[in-house]
């Protein structure tokens, strides 16, 4: 198939179809329901199977992260489009990726995981989905005013091969199984597919993602500032695909009641979403796309993944992770502060906002 | 011709970049990219609202796309 295929319409829906049926599949398979794809849970889970967190219940070195970044390196290195590269804002981006983890955790999925919800027919997501644009929203607000987290630049080849490699060693971790590496023995984290189909799964995503630059964030990004919907399809393919797979094999449930792993909490579901789409925007691609990003040598986007996986580890060390049972208190409190957080850093990274000697600001004229 | 630089940049600076430069300029712009990604979105953006576009690699390895009516 040609590069234009895959940059081209029908390459980007393929690559929707392709996620839907293996997000399918892999729930068919053994993993927890609505999650056969979950950026910000399976990195959670990752989190707690190195000991970050020990919530019990949320650890497993989950294949399908490795298959993505793998897949993704593997094209992005076939194809000459590897670049080591880094250097733009880089702590700016670990907070923002901390706080989409965060809001990630209190509406229980990133926007991939929002998308597979609605494909499972679970309404809470609707309200998750009414947050994200909002954040999104507010996010193009700042790059209209002309926000930046500035350039990035060239680097020694290592340091954009050390996050596939870092991986890598997750993946020998996986399988050599040492006692000092947690896998839960119930809960979400003991539930998952077999090990060469989540990885071989993980790969077929990121090769595909790699390939058309499937985005949850880009695609409802670019039909607002640009009335550009190409990106948009991918995540409508995606929703179509896994609700007509769900109904197909039976696990379709429509409704706000008893949804899996998911709690009915709208206002909290909301706003962990504005969390998630407005610091996503700022980083300048969802979950998915930075994992992929930091496949393909940005060493920025694998500070972002870093900046999300001790994210994860805080959200359960402090008892900020929303249950089936609701939003936690603490983790009200954290959204709350990411919000604040992102607002700052959206504001202060505006091109024309100079931070004066004496600490006041003054926005300048173009 | 006008000349704007959008290497390094992260998505979607390199195509609000461009929408700026044609608001200035608009019988075209000549964009140096770095990234197969920002060149694509570009090449979309610009297609959208009725332009041309070619491209020439530099001596550096870096695109310039050559944006005209």
């Amino acid at each position: 198939m040609s590069k234009s295929f895959f940059e081209g319409k029908k390459g980007i829906i393929l690559a929707g179809i392709v996620v839907g049926v293996l997000a399918v599949l892999l729930v068919q398979s053994g993993n927890p329901k609505n999650m056969g794809m979950c950026i910000a849970c399976f990195i959670r889970d990752i989190a707690g199977a190195l000991g970050l967190h020990r919530a019990a219940v949320a650890q497993y070195i989950r294949p399908e992260i490795i298959g993505i970044v793998l897949g993704a390196a593997l094209m992005a290195l076939g194809s000459k489009e590897f670049g080591s590269k880094g250097g733009s804002s880089p702590l700016t981006r670990f907070v923002l990726g901390f706080f989409v983890m965060v809001g990630a955790l209190m509406f229980l999925g990133c926007p991939l995981r929002m998308v597979l919800r609605l494909g499972g027919g679970d309404l809470n997501a609707l309200l998750g989905l009414a947050g994200f644009v909002f954040g999104i929203m507010i996010g193009i607000y700042f790059l209209k005013k002309g926000f930046s987290l500035k350039r990035n630049y060239s680097l020694p080849a290592l340091e954009g091969l050390a996050f596939p490699l870092i991986i890598i060693g997750l993946l020998v971790l996986l399988l050599a199984a040492p006692a000092f590496i947690f896998f839960s023995a119930e809960g979400p984290g003991s539930m998952h597919a077999a090990v060469w189909l989540a990885l071989l799964a993980g790969l077929l995503v990121g090769i595909f993602a790699q390939k058309t630059r499937l985005c949850m964030v880009g695609g409802i990004r670019d039909l607002i500032l640009f009335k550009d919907s190409h990106l948009l399809w991918g995540f409508i393919a995606i929703f179509l695909t896994v609700t007509i797979g769900n109904l197909a094999v039976g696990t379709y449930q429509l409704g706000f009641m008893d949804q899996p792993i998911a709690h009915n909490d709208g206002l909290w579901n909301f706003l962990g979403m504005t969390l998630v789409g407005w610091a996503s925007i700022l980083l300048g691609g969802c979950p998915l796309r930075q994992l992929i990003m930091a496949g393909e040598g940005s060493s920025d986007s694998a500070i972002a993944v870093l900046g999300m996986l001790v994210g994860a580890a805080f959200s359960h060390n402090f008892g900020l992770a929303a249950s089936a049972a609701g939003p936690a208190a603490n983790g009200k409190i954290a959204v709350v502060i990411g919000l604040v957080i992102v607002l700052v850093i959206a504001y202060l990274n505006i091109e024309n906002v100079k931070i004066q000697k004496k600490g006041e600001m003054k926005v300048e004229a173009n | 011709m006008k000349q704007i630089d959008v290497r390094g940049l992260a998505c979607p600076q390199p195509v609000i970049d461009t929408q700026q430069a044609l608001n200035e300029s608009p019988e075209g712009v000549d964009i140096l990219v770095d990234s197969v990604t920002a060149k694509n979105n570009i090449e979309r953006f610009v297609k959208l609202s009725g332009y041309q576009v070619d491209g020439e690699e530099t001596a550096d390895g870096a695109l310039l796309l050559r944006v005209r009516r």
